[in-house]
């Protein structure tokens, strides 16, 4: 394995501040869950009270893991942070691999390295070391935290190991996918797929049949049961799913060429067609892939949220604080619960505003847009289109998840009649995301550099619209989060004023943004 | 001035501290090939896309068709096709959909010269655009300009990825599309490329235009290389103003003479008998190695 060495201590000083981000993040997950749950309850009593009303919640174990010990701080830690700790890690394992094996690959640069002194191996060896030892990195930093907040030291320990060693799993699936696939983008799709698989298996087992979540590295990783009669076995069941993978990917990479996937790259037409060569039919042919993904993923979810039924009332159960977070406008529990629902589809759908808004930055980055603007296509006409495409694309990832709210609400109750409503209630939160969209554009013309500060924007309203009204921020801060203004439909009834102001303000962001695009340099 | 299709005064374009063009001057006339030279860094590209509004100039005039290639950029752009340096392709689009979008959002392709040219440079119009080699990914900008219907095409360095034969196909179409009368700007450090192709030729160091005018032109500022077999030793010569590094050994002299000095260092040669004679005009390489010698030996500013 020569050179392997020396390619796994560029490849770490390359990842180096990547890693500790990772490692800072996942540690931030977990010990930000003990000191939130720490400061909530007053009495053991009341904690207890809260604890039986969450055990409860379908919802809510779908989306975390299986509820045990929730009365103790380790076992809140465990419930709230283990599956999306597994998810951190799964992608930054991705990322990690692709980074160095297919898009070192697809950029020729990996061609420069295997004609030097290395061996075939050496990169995918480094590759694989390198996100072997960034998973040993953040399980450290999360067992390390929870060590000293101070929980069990065992407990705390085998959380850090068992998401060390979820990572090492989700390293072997995409170091297997790097091999079959022939570029990085359907690369991190199909390690993507591997993650979401693992994710949705063990929901799905935790709320019904058990013996799906045994099909899940997650579901192992939560089967260690730490702070609750903590157990070591499962993770022989990730280290021997990892041995598999790495072994896999070492078999299927001596069958390929290099460059090449074992999935070979279909060929596509060899004919432009017509549409395509319109500025809008050009926008939307970039973004139609991200468009459709966002709103099926958004329907997903919204027909998670919708098959709660009307049976909100148990699941909250009767701790009066977790009402008061539903009821704050005023109508039923059911209408508050769904409002609250359609606040989360909408911010999670402004996740689609942004990054499309961002497009044409990286259409610019990439160097791209030189050859298309210096045809017959004005820079005027080509952002007008991205333009469009976005606020089309964001009035349809939301139309997706308010449909998808509405029918699985009307698949568990049988009642149909709160899909138009529901519906209604997602699009009243175009005219906010669309403000996100106008300050990604006016940073873009002005500032292009920093035009990922819109996505500030967007935390900011993450940020206002849970814990403003906790964190008793005064009202014009909290007025700062374009969200603030909507009206909390179907709690509230549905107004027009903000919505049509707060549409003029995106449109007046988004027109000072384009007009100086226009007058600036390309980078 | 009406039959220039380029028409670049005292050009100036500044990245922040850095200027890039300092005062460039660039002339490109109906229906010839103007070679475009200089190295990385002295300011074609910049030059190039100021031309094409893409970067806006800080000063001076540039004309392009005798319009503002900042104030009617998609219009001016209808006329002409351009093919980067770097060429950067939508990893999911097919070549030939990008030759399809590119032609017609310039306003249409000849059919028939699409079809030749994919044939020619031995194009795969079906794979996608992450899987082209550079090579191919400038193959895919070519024939989209190459198969344009327009009048001017701006080429930045477009054969940097090409192999020989393919090259060869490339100066094959670029004389075909000026024999039609079309005109060609091409930037350029491939300097046998320049000599086959170029009537004229600009070269840029420093953000300005040093030279300009055709090979012939340029030739003259420069020395000849002579080497001659004589009847009888010439004295003198190596006095003659304009002859540089003679030497003389008896009979056989070899020396370089300033190109204008010719003729007078011949006259003498005359005198004294020629047995033999080989007189080598300077190359291309010599001429840009006069302007950049300098520069590639020290870090020197040109004062010429």
């Amino acid at each position: 394995m020569s050179g392997t060495g020396t390619l796994l201590r560029a490849f770490l000083r390359r990842d180096r501040w990547q890693i500790l981000g990772w490692a800072l993040g996942a540690a931030l997950l977990y010990y930000s869950q003990a000191v939130s749950v720490k400061g909530l309850y007053t009495t053991q009593a009341e904690f207890d009270r809260a604890a039986a009303s969450m055990q409860g919640n379908t919802a809510f174990i779908a989306m975390a893991g299986p509820a045990r010990a929730l009365n103790t701080i380790g076992g809140q830690v465990t419930w709230q942070a283990s599956a999306f700790g597994a998810i951190l890690v799964g992608l930054m394992s991705m990322f990690l691999v692709g980074r160095h094996t297919r898009a070192e690959e697809e950029s020729g640069r990996d061609e420069l390295l295997r004609a030097s002194a290395v061996s075939r191996r050496a990169v995918l060896t480094a590759a694989a070391l390198d996100a072997l030892l960034a998973n040993v990195v953040v399980g450290a930093a999360v067992a390390a935290s929870l060590v000293s907040f101070p929980l069990e030291a065992a407990d705390s320990v085998a959380t850090g190991v068992g998401l060390t060693l979820c990572g090492w799993v989700f390293t072997g699936t995409a170091l297997v996918a790097a091999q079959l696939t022939a570029s990085v983008r359907s690369m991190y799709g199909l390690a993507g797929v591997a993650i979401a698989a693992a994710y949705a298996l063990r929901a799905v087992g935790d709320v019904g049949d058990p013996l799906l979540s045994w099909l899940s590295p997650i579901g192992w990783y939560q089967g260690m049961h730490a702070f609750s009669g903590l157990r070591w076995w499962p993770i022989a069941l990730l280290l021997g799913l990892f041995a598999a993978a790495a072994g896999a990917a070492y078999a299927l990479f001596g069958r390929r060429d290099h460059g090449s996937g074992l999935w070979a790259a279909r060929p596509g037409p060899e004919r432009a067609d017509p549409r395509l060569v319109t500025s809008l039919g050009f926008a939307w042919r970039l973004q139609r892939a991200s468009v459709l993904g966002w709103t099926c993923g958004l329907a997903l979810l919204g027909l998670a949220y919708g098959s709660i039924g009307d049976d909100v009332g148990t699941l909250i159960g009767d701790s009066t604080a977790s009402k008061d977070v539903f009821v704050q406008g005023g109508g039923s529990l059911v209408d508050g619960f769904y409002a609250v629902a359609i606040v989360v589809l909408a911010l999670v759908g402004a996740g689609f505003t942004v990054s499309s808004a961002l497009r044409p930055r990286s259409e610019e980055d990439d160097g791209r847009v030189e050859a298309l603007l210096a045809t017959g296509l004005s820079r005027r006409r080509w952002l007008l289109a991205h333009v469009t495409t976005t606020a089309g694309g964001t009035v349809l990832v939301l139309v997706g998840g308010g449909l998808g709210l509405g029918l699985g609400f009307a698949l568990v109750t049988g009642d149909a009649g709160r899909v138009g409503p529901f519906v209604l209630g997602t699009l009243s939160y175009v005219a906010p995301s669309l403000v996100l969209a106008g300050l990604a554009r006016l940073l873009y013309g002005v500032l292009p550099r920093w035009a990922s500060l819109a996505w500030a924007g967007l935390g900011l309203g993450v940020v206002m619209l849970f814990f403003g009204p906790l964190l008793h921020l005064p009202g014009w801060v909290q007025a700062a989060s374009p969200y603030h203004h909507v009206a909390l439909v179907p709690a509230e009834t549905f107004r027009w004023v903000p919505f049509v102001v707060l549409l003029a303000v995106a449109g007046a962001l988004s027109a000072v943004g384009q007009a100086t695009f226009s007058r600036r340099d390309l980078r | 001035m009406t039959d220039d299709i380029v028409d670049i005064r005292q050009l100036v374009k500044s990245f922040g501290a850095t200027r890039a063009l300092d005062g460039l001057d660039l002339r490109v006339r109906l229906g010839e090939v103007h070679g475009f030279l200089g190295p990385n860094g002295a300011g074609k590209s910049t030059t190039i896309r100021v031309l094409l509004g893409l970067l806006r100039k800080d000063s001076g005039d540039v004309r392009l068709f005798g319009g503002d290639p900042w104030a009617e950029a998609a219009s001016l752009h209808r006329r002409l096709a351009y093919v980067p340096g770097d060429v950067t392709l939508w990893p999911n689009l097919t070549g030939g959909q990008v030759i399809d979008l590119l032609g017609r959002l310039r306003g249409g392709l000849d059919e028939h010269r699409r079809r030749e040219l994919i044939e020619r440079f031995e194009l795969d119009p079906t794979k996608k655009g992450r899987s082209y080699s550079k090579g191919n990914r400038q193959k895919v900008a070519l024939v989209a300009a190459l198969a344009s219907d327009v009048e001017l095409l701006v080429l930045d360095e477009p054969t940097s990825g090409l192999d020989p034969i393919m090259e060869s196909v490339f100066t094959e179409y670029v004389e075909g599309f000026r024999a039609e009368g079309g005109t060609v700007l091409l930037s350029s450090h491939i300097l046998a490329e320049v000599e086959r192709l170029c009537d004229r030729v600009s070269i840029i160091r420093g953000g300005r235009c040093v030279e300009t005018g055709t090979l012939t032109d340029l030739r003259h500022l420069t020395r000849t290389s002579v080497v001659a077999e004589l009847a009888r030793p010439v004295p003198g010569l190596a006095d003659l103003p304009g002859v540089h590094s003679a030497d003389l050994q008896g009979t056989r002299v070899s020396f370089e003479v300033d190109t204008p000095r010719l003729d007078a260092a011949l006259g003498l040669l005359h005198q004294a008998g020629i047995r033999s004679l080989t007189a080598t005009p300077p190359t291309l390489e010599e001429l840009f190695l006069r302007h950049y010698g300098d520069h590639i030996g020290t870090e020197e500013v040109d004062a010429s």
